[in-house]
């Protein structure tokens, strides 16, 4: 609750907080069906007509509901985003636990495994991976979640080094508690914090990276909708039909500034000391 | 062991580590590599044909053997024929990256001539209007995807202008400068304007940080000037971090801008890929991508490098 009351405290943390929750609204709705129209259903009279009271943000080049498909397309990408973040989030924090607690041996072959990843640019090795599975939407998803693996392992192995180190460490194991115990109660739960911060601004970027793959064609397949999906179809068609471009472009937009305003008003919040050295 | 040591002892072993991360995961591809390679002709193969085909190309050893001999074909600078292509696939990566390597210094250079400023006057501006605006600014660019930026200036362009950015044959700088430009303005823009967002932040926050630091301070209480104080010796402090940033955007961008490339259709090495990717054209995809992750990593060597002799601190360990 305190936090909750800091984020609306805070200017950016209130406006990013309410255009993610805004967005996560949107979404469901999309996600469950409640959209104004069916998002795959052709409507051939009505091709390319502009916005009115029917078609809030106009009709594609099929006479499909551009407002329906944008409410599909936002719950697709933040589907994608979630569940890649997560993804890179678990196995960030094991690899990384794992290679603090560990040390040595464990710690090189983690750490140099990751300096192996981090070779590649996001997009190249997320391209990488749908060469190898085919495009679609799990691939985006696991895709992404490989990409950004490697900057979870760093965040939580960095602190989780030297909370190892730490008297209250030494104590628990002086009287015994297992490592188990240890790992969760001590170190997971002291970096929930850089944790949170990392996860809202990763959330952006996996937005960023699944528009671009569903851009290039390698994410979401159609007929199914998608924001960089649509975003790609309205490229022959600007001219004529500029919210097509618009609505989608748009929607990325204001989804990634939500979670990167939000993402800097956690930071400010919860660890100024980490204020930001890093794009 | 210091860190620039460190750094410099990991940099080989990272870089086999990305050879056999791209070799492995070329060879993860469902689907036999003959088959791949000749596309819907190799339903015509014998079965002789076939087995003499993978042999030729080694595909028969195991997987320890072929490893060894792409790496000694990468020493002598073979990385395969590009199937798509038809020609080696060193030689259609070196066709292409003069424009990327162009593109990318563009890009850095509009950023840097837009953020540096613009990050300054914010720092100095705090908490007014002016730094405000700027921020807001600095957060929309930084949040709008560069494919976004893209479709709207074509869009703008095309309907406000009736014109369309030059797309077609490339033209090197050096045959036609002018026609040259014309292609190349427009992406660097695209990519230059979301980059100059995260120098405007960086900058400012550096700025923040160091214009509240003693030295600044004690300049400003011996009666210095303030535009001194600002450019000489608060400046040359803040762009440390700058410095990182630059050096690790401009790394992204000699990988090839992908989605912009595509946007203004440009040959360069982002397209590669694609084409690699969308063709399955695999020996150009091992080779471009290991060619991508090699500059990106000598660039973020040389960043770190840049870092250290810019920092001292760094260079005795203390990170």
């Amino acid at each position: 609750m305190r936090i909750l009351r800091a984020i609306f405290g805070h200017t950016s943390g209130r406006i990013g907080g309410i255009i993610v929750m805004l967005y996560l609204v949107i979404a469901l709705l999309g996600l469950m069906g409640f959209t104004p129209h069916d998002p795959l259903m052709q409507n051939r009279l009505d091709r390319l007509h502009s916005p009115t009271i029917t078609y809030w943000m106009g009709t594609d080049l099929f006479g499909r509901d551009v407002a329906s498909r944008l409410m599909r397309g936002v719950g697709q990408s933040f589907t994608v985003a979630f569940l890649s973040v997560a993804f890179a989030s678990l196995a960030g924090t094991v690899l990384g636990l794992a290679a603090a607690w560990f040390g040595h041996r464990m710690d090189g072959i983690i750490m140099r495994l990751m300096d192996v990843l981090l070779a590649f640019p996001a997009i190249l090795l997320a391209l990488l991976v749908v060469a190898i599975v085919g495009p679609g939407t799990w691939t985006s998803i696991v895709a992404i979640g490989i990409v950004y693996t490697p900057i979870f392992t760093r965040v939580v192995r960095g602190p989780a080094l030297s909370l190892k180190a730490r008297d209250f460490v030494d104590a628990a194991r002086t009287f015994g508690s297992s490592r188990t115990y240890i790992l969760t109660r001590h170190l997971l739960l002291n970096l929930v914090a850089p944790l949170t911060v990392q996860i809202t601004l990763a959330l952006a970027w996996a937005l960023l990276t699944e528009a671009g793959l569903s851009f290039l064609g390698l994410g979401t397949q159609p007929p199914a909708s998608s924001l960089g999906l649509m975003l790609s179809d309205s490229r022959n068609l600007m001219e004529t039909a500029p919210w097509l471009l618009i609505f989608p472009g748009l929607a990325i937009m204001v989804s990634i500034l939500g979670f990167n305003l939000l993402g800097d008003a956690l930071r400010d919040i919860l660890d100024p000391r980490m204020r930001r050295s890093n794009p | 062991m210091g860190y620039l040591t460190r750094r410099l002892v990991t940099f080989p072993l990272v870089l086999i580590g990305v050879s056999i991360l791209v070799f492995v995961a070329i060879r993860l591809v469902p689907g036999d590599s003959i088959t791949a390679m000749l596309g819907t002709e190799a339903g015509l193969l014998t079965p002789q044909q076939r087995v003499a085909l993978t042999a030729y190309f080694g595909l028969d050893q195991n997987w320890l053997v072929q490893y060894w001999h792409w790496l000694l074909g990468l020493f002598r600078g073979d990385l395969g024929i590009s199937v798509a292509y038809g020609k080696p696939v060193l030689d259609v990566i070196l066709d292409r990256f003069p424009l990327t390597l162009e593109l990318a210094f563009l890009s850095m250079i509009i950023a840097l001539a837009v953020g540096l400023p613009a990050g300054v006057f914010a720092a100095t501006h705090n908490g007014r209007p002016s730094d405000l605006a700027v921020r807001i600014f600095a957060m929309i660019g930084q949040s709008t995807p560069s494919f976004v930026v893209g479709l709207l200036i074509i869009y703008v362009l095309s309907v406000g202008f009736g014109a369309l950015p030059t797309m077609g044959e490339f033209s090197p700088f050096w045959q036609d400068p002018l026609r040259n430009l014309s292609q190349l303005i427009f992406p660097a823009i695209t990519l230059g304007l979301a980059f100059a967002a995260s120098v405007t932040r960086i900058s400012r926050s550096a700025m923040l940080d160091v214009l509240s630091d003693d030295y600044v301070r004690t300049a400003r209480s011996k009666g210095a000037p303030a535009r001194s104080v600002i450019w000489r010796h608060a400046l040359p402090n803040a762009l440390i971090p700058v410095v990182t940033l630059s050096g690790m955007e401009f790394g992204y961008l000699l990988g090839g801008a992908v989605l912009v490339e595509k946007i203004y259709a440009l040959p360069g090495l982002g397209r590669v890929v694609l084409d690699a990717i969308l063709q399955r054209d695999y020996a150009l995809l091992q080779g471009s991508v290991l060619f991508i992750a090699f500059n990106f990593m000598v660039v973020n060597l040389l960043v770190d490098l840049a870092y250290s002799a810019l920092d001292p601190r760094i260079r005795l360990g203390e990170r």
